[in-house]
């Protein structure tokens, strides 16, 4: 066997669709709950590339993996603070002070990488990789799926645990309806814009997570403009799951293999531009839409800020 | 389901507040203080930004200025850079007021770059050049009207969020551009991969002396069309009808479904538009992997324009002033012209925050 079924070549391609997955798995998991709340985060893209560069520069400056995840998730969390406030407690459009977020982080982040980086492009070592014993030695599946950096054990984990928030804890309830019926949320004595406040923070950590993810494990480096759109698929994500985590995940991993293709395929020496395999899984989506779009449900009060008393 | 999202700032509470808050003239100084105050205000917060990465913001933007607005070459490539951008106003303006979220016009644009690129020089070869330069406009806008056609339907008929299709078609219609040129477009003469080139004086027509294109007066034109059409006609009133509340124009009787499409198509097409006026008019051909992202930064300038068709025109001069004096002061000041993106950034927030103050302060006054 070799070529293009050789076993090395389909366990390098599926590895690369996991870590190609797991920063839109972490956007669309946090985009997922603001969109349950409320709050359509259009920020989330400016979001990703603040905490891929702050995560990059924790990591590097720190000389720890570890701290670098930690400085993405917290500068994530600091950008969707802005939003909380303008959007949240304010009631100021979403979708302007989105772009308007993406925009200037997009730009500050490729400013400061200009004067800090720009001459040396430092590069972080290879991640440290965590095997799972056992599952590890499977031919073909063990390297894909299980010898990763922890960081994607922990973002296929949240599917489950964000399943079990919104399915069977008060906090899931309370978010639901602070998207769907948030007047109904406030006469039950629960505050709206707090529960809303929690979702966007939350997102916003698990989106500069998912950017920190992309620079420090996905690429080794940050350059500008890093996240190229992965938080727009976070977005496309979480709106195709209608609120379940597990279509996430698959949504993920569909556009994960086909990212990884791409390169998979050069490397076999296979010479397909890489822009038609890229239009693979937005085609399959569109279709999807097409064939299933009569069914597509989003929370009521999506985008509306709440304003108490207000009709 | 649809966001329904109308674009909070609409231009129609500005005639009420001007009653409360007195004569015409201090209405009129109020609107001014309102767009050059977040305008002043985010100078500054920008020029601490430069200053912490080690650069003199007055020297800055005063090269910016030099560079964009006041020297002879300078002014004409800004001159130039707005015929494309205005196109995308219009195309903006049209959805937005319609409360239509039209976030695909960069692939809009792509794609209307690519069919004008690939038309004109073959057309041009068989035909008069100005029948080729018409013909190649109006395929540009068919293709894009085309391609905004499965979210129109989608959003139409099934209610699908427009959002993440046009995201989503945006996408495709990015790589789909860089295949054609690729694959299909591809200039045989050259090694470099790029469309074939539409000789220079085939192009658009510069104006009198200058290097400016006449691309500019068709922007021009576009803008303020599309503004009468929103503001003076019956066609323009239904649109908005729609954009303000879409239950209301459904028991008014109005044919929203058809409605919806006609917008897409409309501002889908003017987005095709703005490609063909930068293929025809500057750049002669596309180059692979070429994507200006004019659309992104094009949506903050109409917002802080407030969908009105003539300040969008002022605030594309400013877009274009920046994003010419930008690349100037990104060779010779090192200063990466991203920065042009966070200055609009922060004049975007901040003006929002401005207008948000400014209403409560007047509501306070009222009650």
């Amino acid at each position: 066997m070799t070529g293009l079924f050789s076993d090395v070549f389909l366990s390098a391609l599926l590895f690369g669709a996991v870590t190609a997955a797991v920063p839109l798995l972490l956007a669309g998991l946090g985009e997922q709950m603001s969109e349950k709340a409320g709050v359509l985060n259009i920020g989330i893209e400016g979001m990703m590339i603040a905490g891929a560069y702050f995560g990059f520069l924790a990591a590097f400056s720190f000389e720890s993996l570890w701290l670098g995840f930690a400085g993405g998730a917290a500068a994530g969390a600091v950008v969707s603070l802005v939003m909380v406030l303008l959007c949240v407690r304010l009631g100021l459009n979403q979708i302007v002070i989105g772009i308007g977020l993406t925009l200037g982080l997009e730009g500050l982040t490729a400013l400061l990488h200009h004067v800090q980086f720009s001459r040396t492009y430092p590069r972080l070592p290879a991640a440290d990789i965590a095997s799972i014993p056992l599952l590890a030695d499977i031919p073909i599946v063990g390297p894909a799926f299980f010898q990763h950096n922890p960081v994607v054990y922990l973002a296929v984990l949240l599917v489950p645990v964000m399943v079990f928030i919104y399915r069977r804890t008060q906090l899931g309830l309370n978010l639901q309806a602070a998207g769907d019926k948030p007047a109904a949320l406030d006469i039950a004595g629960v505050d709206v814009v707090r529960t809303r406040t929690v979702a966007v923070l939350t997102t916003g950590a698990l989106a500069g997570l998912g950017g920190a993810y992309l620079a420090n494990v996905g690429a080794g480096i940050f350059v500008p403009f890093i996240t190229n759109g992965a938080g727009f698929l976070g977005i496309v994500l979480a709106m195709l799951a209608r609120g379940r985590p597990l279509w996430v995940l698959f949504g993920a991993l569909l556009f994960g293999v086909s990212l990884s293709l791409t390169t998979a395929l050069q490397v076999a020496g296979i010479n397909i531009p890489t822009d038609v395999i890229q239009m693979i899984p937005f085609l399959a989506v569109m279709i999807m839409l097409v064939i299933f779009g009569r069914q597509s449900s989003l929370p009521a009060a999506l985008g509306i800020p709440y304003e108490r008393g207000a009709r | 389901m649809s966001v329904d999202t109308a674009p909070e700032m609409s231009p129609d509470l500005e005639a009420t507040e001007a009653v409360e808050t007195g004569g015409l003239g201090q209405a009129i100084l109020h609107r001014t203080l309102l767009t050059v105050g977040p305008i002043v205000i985010a100078l500054v917060i920008a020029g601490l930004i430069l200053v912490t990465v080690g650069v003199d913001p007055l020297a800055y933007y005063g090269y910016v200025i030099q560079r964009g607005l006041l020297s002879p070459t300078g002014i004409q490539q800004t001159l130039t850079r707005m015929a494309p951008m205005l196109f995308l106003a219009a195309g903006l303006i049209v959805a937005f007021r319609a409360g239509i979220w039209n976030l695909g016009v960069d692939g809009q644009f792509l794609l209307g770059a690519v069919t004008s690129a690939a038309a004109a020089p073959l057309l041009a070869m068989v035909m008069p050049a100005w029948l080729a330069v018409v013909i190649a406009f109006v395929m540009c806008t068919i293709v894009a009207m085309a391609w905004s056609l499965v979210p129109a339907l989608l959003k139409a008929y099934h209610g699908v969020n427009e959002i993440i299709t046009t995201l989503m078609m945006t996408f495709l219609g990015i790589s789909l551009a860089n295949v054609l040129v690729k694959l299909v477009f591809l200039d045989p003469g050259t090694t470099v991969p790029q469309t074939r080139t539409l000789p220079v004086e085939d192009r658009l027509p510069r104006l009198f002396d200058t290097t400016i294109s006449s691309g500019l007066i068709l922007g021009l034109i576009a803008v303020i069309a599309v503004h009468l059409m929103m503001t003076r006609t019956s066609f323009g009133l239904k649109l908005r009808v729609v954009g303000a509340n879409p239950r209301a124009a459904v028991h008014a009787g109005l044919g929203v479904p058809w409605l919806t499409i006609g917008v897409f198509a409309l501002s889908a097409g003017l987005a095709g538009l703005a490609g063909a006026v930068d293929v025809l008019g500057v750049q002669g051909n596309v180059r692979a992997d070429w994507n200006p992202a004019y659309g992104l930064a094009v949506i903050p300038m109409v917002f802080l324009a407030r969908l009105n068709g003539f300040a969008s025109i002022a605030f594309v001069l400013l877009l274009s002033v920046l994003s010419i004096g930008g690349e100037s002061a990104a060779r010779r000041i090192g200063v990466p012209n991203h920065f042009t993106l966070v200055l609009i950034a922060i004049v975007l927030i901040v003006l929002a925050i401005v207008e948000y103050v400014d209403h409560r302060y007047l509501s306070a006054r009222r009650a």
